[in-house]
């Protein structure tokens, strides 16, 4: 069993994003950690509804897209109806690596080290 | 309603790459929420990535594995490219859109942060979704298979331009014929450059191949002393 997301067909995804193809917040990245606000209620879009009991502990963007089987630019396109309506907040990775300053401050790399250590 | 179909427009084997055993917990009929997978702690606030790049069958998966605190998941990520919106008129589906399988790993570092482990082709078509996808990363593995040397080319010469840190990592795959110098030789590798050798099945080994990045980017750091 292949379980790639082409075989859904694009009439699935083209529905669940009601048509579209663009408009998520560029702030999501993939590691964005995502926590639900509110439960699912009555007809909710069922990927929403998902996305929010997936999320009633932080999950990264790529973690929605894994377990909701779905490409991560519609997971972005879902997680942006919710933000909008305040039904997740976004916990963002740390602004500081930047083009220009790609690298983590030392604080950051020595928990790093110290965690792969203990790994 | 146009067609975006979801196909890579080059079918060889490396695209998809399909992780050896992805029917996991995650397979089955969707998420069990809060249950299947393993959640992280409430209070986890900031998630850090490393990006694991290499040819087709290079090891970053078992990498991945090795290293991950959960089994690791698989997805996709999809760019629609120029030329997207053409009429299709003859019904045949018309592949205006890149997908990209990429699998990934998590380690939890401690109550406040998570990192994220991305395995990824890191040949060169595959690259425009990498960008993205990798932005912000504390920096990148370069998983090297002496068999096929010619597939980490392009990647290394892509994070030295983007200026992002690296370390290349010889996954031995019981092939003790070339030294690692022959190896730096062969991938002309800037002294500079951090190169291990590691059998990624080992997880042992495998650690060893993000601390060894880890400190290279704190060298970088703190001034570039080595």
């Amino acid at each position: 069993m292949t379980r790639s997301h082409r075989q859904e067909g694009p009439d699935r995804l083209y529905v669940i994003t009601s048509g579209r193809s663009g408009g998520a917040d560029d702030s999501l990245d993939a590691v964005t950690l995502v926590v639900a606000e509110s439960e699912p209620v009555p007809g909710m879009q069922s990927e929403h509804a998902r996305i929010l009991r997936l999320c009633r502990n932080p999950t990264a963007v790529v973690e929605v897209s894994a377990h909701l089987r779905l490409p991560v630019a519609i997971v972005r396109i879902l997680l942006t109806d919710l933000l909008d309506t305040g039904r997740i907040t976004a916990r963002h990775p740390r602004p500081a690596p930047s083009p220009a300053h790609p690298l983590a401050s030392p604080d950051v790399l020595e928990k790093v080290l110290v965690a792969l250590h203990d790994l | 309603m146009h067609s975006t179909t979801s196909e890579s427009p080059a079918p060889e084997p490396p695209s998809g790459t399909g992780p050896p055993d992805p029917p996991s917990s995650a397979a089955r009929p969707g998420p069990a929420p809060g249950g299947a997978y393993s959640p992280l702690p409430a209070t986890v606030q900031q998630a850090l990535k490393i990006a694991v790049v290499g040819g087709f069958g290079a090891g970053k998966t078992t990498l991945v594995r090795s290293v991950s605190e959960i089994r690791p998941l698989s997805t996709e990520e999809t760019m629609t490219r120029a030329g997207d919106g053409i009429d299709d008129t003859d019904g045949v589906e018309a592949k205006h859109s890149t997908t990209v399988a990429f699998d990934f790993g998590r380690i939890t570092l401690d109550a406040t942060s998570v990192l994220y482990v991305f395995g990824a082709p890191g040949q060169e078509r595959f690259w425009f979704l990498w960008d993205r996808l990798f932005s912000g990363a504390l920096g990148a593995v370069v998983l090297v298979d002496t068999r096929r040397l010619r597939d980490s080319w392009y990647a290394i010469d892509r994070l030295e331009a983007q200026g992002t840190p690296f370390v290349v990592a010889h996954n031995d795959f019981g092939d003790t014929d070339h030294t690692l110098e022959q190896v730096r030789a062969a991938l002309d590798l800037d002294p500079a450059v951090p190169l291990v050798r590691c059998d990624a099945r080992v997880r042992a080994s495998a650690k060893q191949v993000l601390i060894a990045l880890v400190r290279h980017v704190r060298s970088l750091v703190t001034g570039g002393s080595r």
